[in-house]
């Protein structure tokens, strides 16, 4: 099994660490995995993206073109990213801020109404958790235990009171998640 | 097993200095090799070990630190990118010139100039055939991944203490930056002073009465001095070149086609092989590890059976002419590159050696 995923949205959201959660709850599961962040202009303000593989073998390339799935969490990404999805991939989008709507017929498309919900449970912080819980339901690769464990390595100690409120972020997302049909 | 973390390059590069037994870490920060500093900073392992983490007021000084301390026997090291190296590389000849052992990393950035933060491996030439003036050579290795971004810098140290001879990592922005698992290998401890004086008894590490002084320099203004001084290290040289050659081939033994690529290069023509594998193409890969001393031989190995040569670096083709010299015409060797920053994609790659080289 091989899982190569882009997360990609502003700065401040949470792209980085949910794909290092992601990517250390793949290591708590044996698995080879990569992390390759966007660390140029793009940074020092704006746009953030990071490429994840999860894989039961070595990984090549950590630099990709085409990915299985897509977690979109801005307007430029998903101009940047839609077309990068392979043929019969996942796209997953939050809609806040999003004018114009995925419109592939060949990837399966959902929607996570993250940013809504977390200012709903008043929980900002855990926006991203939202998403992945979203990611974690269409995409089951990691089992949830593991991405707890994940969390407790890549979370410094001081903030592990704050992971019960990460579960249960990822668990709303988990309910909150649709498909979308275009 | 050793401990296992998902760390960037940069930070495994900081603990694996830890680890190494390193006595002093001299250095600058610059983007994207900043958070090796960063990384021994907040580690603060004057602490725990005593290794000394000193942030100079420029790469100048980090070098010439570097040369004084490596002249007392100590494992010493430095990093940098791109415009700090270039910055260093007076002071890398001189510690060449006065056969000492230390490690330096360049987490290599665009060029020329102060270029762009993003990844380059235009820096091949400048670690490989020189850099700094007169006949010298570094020891070049090329990690390609997080975990050999934590072995070679103990690999490192082993080369250049058994040579005397400086030793560099040369990486890139895309190694120093992502992150993956690695499996950190048992911390050494730090030599003490008698183990130094043993290992190292042409170290100034104080003058008992028992012998004369050493003298720590690369300065002999007698010619028929210097130019033995000089056939010593050509000698030195044409042993590591002997001894030290590494590379990896993968899927070489019925290649047809081959790409020769080193670190992040390697990693994405590693995917091109896939793909290529995938689609019925008898494509091998050669990634060298050392590029100096660089695998001339392991290439030419290849010859009796591969029919032409892909070359991909992200640069306008450096290590292409090394590839050259060892093929010595006998089957085509094409190039392709990209420069300031751009990275080509596996397809991409694959694409030009259908176009250039299998010829379809």
């Amino acid at each position: 099994m091989t899982e190569e995923i882009i997360i990609a949205g502003f700065g401040r959201q949470g792209v980085l660490s949910m794909g290092k959660i992601l990517a250390y709850s793949g290591i708590m599961q044996d698995q080879e995995v990569s992390w390759m962040p966007s660390y140029g202009p793009e940074m020092r303000g704006g746009t953030a993206n990071v490429t994840v593989i999860l894989s039961d073998e070595r990984i090549s390339s950590p630099i990709l073109n085409f990915y299985d799935s897509a977690i979109i969490l801005n307007q430029q990404s998903m101009d940047k990213f839609e077309q990068s999805v392979k043929p019969g991939g996942v796209l997953i989008y939050d809609g806040n801020g999003i004018s114009r709507h995925p419109a592939r017929t060949d990837i399966k498309i959902y929607r996570v109404d993250a940013a809504d919900e977390a200012a709903r449970l008043g929980l900002t912080k855990i926006f991203n958790m939202i998403v992945l819980g979203g990611y974690l339901k269409v995409k089951p690769i990691v089992k949830l235990e593991n991405v707890i464990l994940g969390l407790k390595k890549s979370l410094p100690h001081r903030y592990h009171n704050l992971i019960p409120d990460n579960e249960k972020a990822i668990l709303r997302g988990m309910e909150i998640i649709e498909e979308v049909k275009v | 097993m050793g401990e296992l973390r998902l760390m960037k390059g940069n930070e495994a590069i900081g603990e694996a200095a830890i680890r190494a037994g390193v006595d002093a870490y001299f250095g600058y920060p610059i983007t994207p090799q900043s958070e090796v500093i960063e990384y021994l900073m907040a580690e603060k392992p004057y602490e725990r070990t005593g290794m000394v983490v000193l942030q100079a007021e420029s790469e100048v000084a980090s070098i010439n630190m570097v040369y004084g301390a490596a002249a007392t026997g100590k494992k010493v090291m430095t990093s940098s990118s791109s415009p700090g190296v270039s910055l260093m590389m007076e002071g890398v000849s001189y510690i060449a010139g006065a056969e000492l052992p230390c490690v330096l990393v360049n987490v290599v950035r665009g060029g020329p100039g102060l270029g762009t933060i993003q990844p380059s491996q235009a820096d091949y030439f400048q670690a490989t055939k020189g850099g700094g003036h007169g006949d010298y050579r570094m020891i070049v290795l090329a990690p390609a991944s997080v975990q050999e971004m934590s072995d070679f810098v103990k690999l490192a140290f082993e080369l250049a203490f058994r040579y005397r001879n400086p030793a560099m990592i040369l990486s890139d922005g895309v190694i120093g930056q992502m992150m993956e698992k690695v499996e950190l290998f048992d911390p050494l401890p730090r030599w003490t002073e008698e183990q130094i004086t043993k290992l190292s008894p042409w170290a100034t590490t104080g003058k008992p009465s028992t012998r004369e002084r050493n003298i720590i320099t690369s300065l002999d203004l007698r010619p028929h001095v210097q130019e033995q001084r000089n056939i010593k290290l050509q000698n030195k040289y044409a042993i590591i070149q002997e001894k030290e050659v590494r590379c990896e081939k993968i899927a070489c033994d019925d290649a047809e086609y081959l790409i020769v690529a080193y670190g992040s290069s390697a990693r994405i023509a590693q995917k091109t092989l896939d793909i290529a594998r995938a689609q019925g193409i008898k494509l091998g890969l050669l990634r060298a590890i050392t590029l100096w001393p660089f695998p001339s031989k392991q290439i030419h190995e290849l010859l009796d059976h591969v029919k032409g040569i892909l070359t991909v670096e992200l640069s306008a083709g450096q290590m292409v002419e090394d590839v050259r010299l060892a093929v010595e015409g006998k089957v085509n060797v094409a190039f392709y590159g990209r420069m300031g920053g751009m990275i080509y994609t596996p397809e991409e790659i694959l694409d030009v050696l259908k176009a250039k080289i299998i010829g379809e």
